[in-house]
């Protein structure tokens, strides 16, 4: 054998070993933008609640995991694309989505609020706490419309691809202007200066910013669930990857059951946000 | 491959071309002017307005137009004595935070490229003038600017390629050009590589329409 072809036989040999170690590892996908779902620490390490949930549910498959970062529009053509197995990105699980990835059972739960500057005209609206939008009762339409009188020809900002843009999108609270951001941060940034009316998104979402900023945002109107909201937040793996999925449930089961859920997700939110 | 997803998406890709037209057209008019202005100041014996003009297309053309965009409206957002001035209904708007940015950027291309022009011209066409005792003003308006022109249309024509394609990032900050809608169309099919086929061909279109139109008035104002 020459010289060449040995090295050729070299790389090819550790290509095929690098192939076979990365074989056994779970690779999931993070925004690491939305905290405190998930977000970077100073030193650019990605913490929160569900990369940390994501290491314990590793623990009980038994398999090595690797935890990558994905830009949230291109979260699920990424999943679908294979750069990655699962998705943990505080993605809360709807029939839209579900018509291109699977999801496991739900983790934890989380409820939207608007939000706006202290100040605005849009605070103190009467509506009750929270509504349901799976089956709206009379205080749900009701809240629904008020809201739908409160935000017309106003600027509401989401995130793009979001539950919270799906809503606004519906109609449910009739025609707002939608202006849509890559980030959360982005939202929050443009919120805090003025040019959105009023944002939409997890309502822990603005308790952390407003926390961490100083900036006097507040809820406003009620938090919402079901409906376009999703039904709690799970792991999204692709339709073909049945062992996956049923890796993923067995795995939340028994951290719920020990105990770990609540834990963590009372360690990143304050409360228990477990489902 | 959706073909149905991309034939459906096609007609809402185009509306949104018309977003990205405008933005083009708009920055390119006040980014002309800009140039212009600042390409007369390089080429001013006065060293402060001379350096001047240098710094700023040093700038502009040091830094990534995405950096510009998002100084100029998350930055700017971000001062509070400035949203209580009459600048804050321009910069409230994202279309016209874009507008500057785009124009300001290529402002500072357009410069360099009149700049050079201007300089290509030779002395002895401007001694001819002056011989024929034409003013000082008339030789540069009706002589020296229609060269320059002529010969900067190479090197503009590409320039203006390159801002249609940099218009793409009037998307992040919000606006709803073809990259936006592209991206929010995804948003609910999640199929990037159907519809970021559809808005590419839309591009590639405006470019070939922008290229042959640039090569016709280069041909029409030719000197041969």
């Amino acid at each position: 054998m020459n010289t060449f072809k040995k090295i050729i036989f070299t790389v090819l040999v550790s290509f095929l070993l690098l192939g076979s170690a990365n074989a056994g590892k779970i690779k999931i996908g993070t925004e690491g933008a939305y905290p405190p779902w998930n977000s970077k620490d100073a030193s650019g390490k990605l913490i929160g609640f569900e990369v940390e949930l994501a290491w314990t549910l590793c623990r009980y498959i038994g398999e090595q995991c690797e935890i990558v970062e994905q830009d949230w529009d291109g979260m699920i053509p990424a999943l679908i694309m294979r750069k990655f197995d699962a998705i943990m990105a505080g993605m809360s699980i709807t029939a839209e989505r579900q018509k291109a990835i699977s999801f496991s059972q739900g983790y934890a739960d989380e409820v939207a609020s608007l939000a706006v500057m202290k100040g605005s005209g849009l605070e103190g609206l009467d509506t009750p706490a929270g509504i349901n939008l799976t089956k709206p009762n009379a205080a749900a339409k009701k809240a629904l419309k008020t809201l739908t009188a409160a935000l017309a020809g106003k600027t509401v900002c989401v995130q793009t691809a979001t539950i919270h843009q799906n809503f606004l999108d519906s109609g449910d609270v009739g025609k707002v202007n939608v202006r849509t951001y890559k980030t959360q941060d982005e939202v929050n940034l443009d919120l805090a200066s003025g040019r959105c009316d009023a944002a939409l998104a997890a309502a822990v979402a603005f308790s952390d910013y407003a926390e961490k900023s100083g900036k006097p945002v507040v809820l406003v109107g009620p938090t919402f669930s079901g409906g376009a909201f999703g039904n709690g937040v799970g792991v999204g793996i692709r339709k073909d990857d049945t062992e996956l999925l049923n890796a993923f449930n067995k795995a939340i089961d028994k951290a719920r059951k020990n105990g770990d859920i609540s834990r963590i997700a009372t360690k990143w939110f304050g409360f228990d946000a477990s489902m | 491959m959706d073909l149905e997803l991309m034939a459906n998406s096609f007609p809402k890709l185009l509306n949104a071309a018309v977003i990205t037209l405008k933005l083009l057209s708009a920055s390119l008019i006040i980014g002309l002017f800009v140039g212009l202005f600042f390409a007369i100041l390089r080429l001013n014996k006065n060293i402060f307005l001379n350096k001047f003009a240098y710094g700023y297309s040093y700038v502009f053309r040091g830094t990534p137009l995405l950096v510009q965009i998002f100084i100029i409206y998350f930055g700017l957002g971000q001062i509070e004595y400035l949203r209580s001035t009459f600048l804050w209904v321009i910069l409230k708007e994202p279309y016209w935070c874009a507008i500057i940015a785009f124009a300001l950027n290529t402002g500072a291309y357009t410069s360099e490229i009149l700049r050079s022009a201007f300089q290509t011209i030779k002395p002895g066409i401007v001694e001819a003038g002056k011989s024929l005792g034409i003013s000082n003003k008339i030789i540069f308006y009706k002589i020296q600017i229609p060269i320059a022109i002529r010969q900067s249309l190479p090197a503009y024509g590409n320039e203006i390629i390159l801002m249609m394609k940099g218009t793409s990032l009037a998307s992040t900050v919000t606006i709803m050009d073809l990259t936006g809608v592209a991206k929010y169309i995804i948003s609910t099919t999640f199929k990037p590589i159907e519809v970021f086929i559809v808005a590419g061909g839309i591009y590639l279109f405006m470019t070939f329409i922008i290229h042959n139109l640039i090569k016709f008035l280069e041909k029409k104002y030719s000197f041969n």
